[in-house]
């Protein structure tokens, strides 16, 4: 395997750097000395330069998310840094390693970030299943602390409580803010009225402490890695039915198969590669013939899908597709916020209608039902968790509309049984046989 | 419920509003697990809140319980990359080490045995929380080792 640069995870050595002396005596910290020095609007103008775009799913542009948060001259309320590390996408499980392996990065990363914006006050909304990525965060905000390095700014780590609909940015505020965490209407935006109603950037936990890589090496070095539209580095989740699944940071552009088979070892137990979730589980399908896509945004775009959270979900040919879309749906379902009818409601038709496939009971007609159901879902609410459901089923009919067709014409399941997710239990279908059916629908 | 401990989590926001979930999440490690109703009642009287308001906060989200919980619970991921792994030979095993139904509290109170959604260990799979704790890598195979150390803790 060739070596490929470490820019999230340097001088790990593929371990962890949890002491702050280890950590300073490589250099940690002196980007933070170096954008202090700086104007913030220099600070932002440096990070626009590296190209840096969000590593949570929708890679916007870091830098100019921080642009549109209003001078506090222009708008003099307090403004908030609000870092997204409730990772919770299926597939995806980068940030966790980053604050286990990192933390002192990350926590540059918050003080950079919060200069740039101005802001005096950052909270971390950290899932509230990381117990101890929790733990090494606030020992690892305790050294910060002793070491004199906050200067006057204040770092709260704010844990969830178990609900993926947070990661939504509007959601988490509103959850930060102590309320069910159900997304709001946009505008305004959360650069101009977020926190508190006052300007808040949120940023995931990788872009944030890749921005202290960008100030160590510089916004033109950094852009050099990576290709065009998708600079830099990625860490890669790579899991399912591969040899070698994890974490592996890799330059943007790498091809699938690099990935797949000479970074990941391969399909496990000598099976054939069937498919390729590459973003996470709401991203859409891509099947074997794809396998030389390069894994950056516009290249993963033209194949008709998203690098999303660069959670790549590998699958063998053991795999039922409708299957694979009642667990992708009963997730969906099970997360759905309640307050859109087209999700709520929507993503438990697709999961009941994928069921009525599946058991061989449907229709000619009810698959055109399915197709007609994930259209009256896309776009239609306030966030993107429903249209997650529909990208993700459309997908699965799209590329293995042969299997599908086979339900129905066989009226079974055509693996007999024996496919890799037969009998899977899922929470949702869990809570209904005892009777706890959510009683929204 | 400690009220320092209380006061001092509001003190952290700009609203004392945020210190709900912290307040829940306290009151529910203190509560033996779960929310009684007398639990929320503290945490609302503690934070100057209405239990109905309380009850909106612990009813969203997942990790508030509002039902008693066994002295041990056992959670196991069964999202895609995990069942791909074989996680519902890992439920089953522990159904059947465990004497319990997936979804349900053992009788003597003994166990909780639940399924999960993605908790962010796909590559480490099959990812096994017991007691919020995470085990990765587990597999069928492993899982009488781990009952028999639950037995013994």
């Amino acid at each position: 395997m060739p070596e490929h640069p470490q820019i999230v995870f340097a001088g790990t050595d593929g371990g962890a750097v949890l002491d702050i002396d280890r950590y300073r005596a490589a250099g940690g910290f002196s980007a933070l000395a170096k954008t202090r020095a700086m104007a913030p609007d220099d600070v932002i103008a440096e990070l626009e330069a590296s190209g840096l775009r969000g590593r949570g799913g929708a890679f916007f542009p870091t830098g100019r998310k921080w642009a549109f948060v209003p001078k506090p001259e222009a708008l003099p309320k307090p403004h908030y840094l609000v870092v997204n590390a409730d990772e919770s996408e299926p597939g995806s499980f980068k940030d966790r390693e980053i604050m286990l392996r990192v933390p002192f990065r990350f926590l540059e990363g918050c003080l950079i970030a919060a200069h740039g914006i101005q802001s005096q006050h950052v909270f971390v909304y950290i899932r509230g299943e990381y117990e101890r990525e929790f733990e090494i965060l606030r020992d690892s905000l305790e050294a910060v602390r002793k070491d004199d390095l906050l200067g006057g700014v204040t770092v709260v780590v704010h844990r969830g409580a178990g609900a993926y609909i947070c990661g939504e940015e509007t959601a988490l505020l509103e959850s930060l803010e102590g309320k069910r965490g159900q997304p709001r209407t946009k505008p305004p935006f959360p650069a101009i009225a977020g926190l508190y109603a006052a300007p808040t950037a949120v940023n995931n936990v990788e872009s944030i402490t890749t921005v202290t890589s960008v100030f160590e090496l510089g916004a033109a070095e950094y852009a050099k890695l990576g290709v065009e539209n998708s600079t830099g580095t990625r860490v890669f989740s790579l899991s399912g039915d591969v040899a070698n699944p994890g974490n592996y940071e890799l330059p943007h552009g790498i091809s699938m198969r690099e990935l797949v088979y000479d970074i990941g070892g391969g399909i496990a137990n000598g099976r054939e590669l069937k498919a390729v979730i590459p973003g996470g589980s709401s991203t859409s399908v891509l099947t074997a013939d794809d396998i030389d896509v390069k894994m950056d945004f516009t290249s993963l775009v033209e194949a008709g899908s998203s690098i999303g959270s660069a959670g790549v979900i590998v699958i063998d040919d053991r795999c039922c597709m409708v299957q694979l879309g009642i667990r992708v749906s009963q997730f969906y379902e099970h997360e759905s916020c309640g307050k859109c009818t087209p999700c709520r409601v929507g993503t438990k038709w697709v999961t009941q209608i994928l069921e009525k496939i599946e058991d061989g009971r449907a229709a000619q007609a009810d698959l055109d039902l399915l197709l007609s159901v994930c259209d009256r879902i896309m776009g239609k609410c306030l966030c993107p968790l429903g249209d997650s459901d529909a990208i993700a089923v459309l997908s699965y009919v799209d590329r293995f509309r042969e299997e599908f067709q086979a339900h129905i014409d066989l009226g079974r399941c055509p693996f007999d049984g024996e496919s890799s997710l037969e009998g899977i239990l899922a929470p949702s279908a869990m809570h209904a046989s005892q009777g706890h059916e959510a009683a929204h629908v | 419920m400690n009220d320092a401990q209380i006061q001092r989590l509001r003190k952290q926001y700009p609203d004392p509003l945020s210190a709900v979930m912290p307040a829940l999440r306290i009151a529910q490690e203190q509560n033996g697990g779960w929310l009684s109703p007398d639990t929320i009642r503290e945490v609302a009287d503690a934070l100057e809140l209405t239990p109905a308001y309380c009850l909106s906060i612990a009813s969203f989200y997942d990790q508030y319980r509002l039902e008693p919980v066994g002295r041990r619970v056992v959670e196991v991921c069964t999202n895609v990359p995990c069942a791909l792994a074989g996680a519902q030979q890992v439920v089953e095993a522990f159904e059947r080490e465990l004497e319990v139904t997936a979804g349900s509290t053992r009788e003597d109170g003994e166990y909780t045995l639940g399924t999960i959604e993605c908790l962010g260990g796909c590559g480490w799979a099959t990812v096994v929380a017991i007691d919020n704790r995470h085990r990765l890598r587990v597999t069928a195979d492993d899982v009488p080792g781990i009952v028999k150390e639950l037995r013994g803790a």
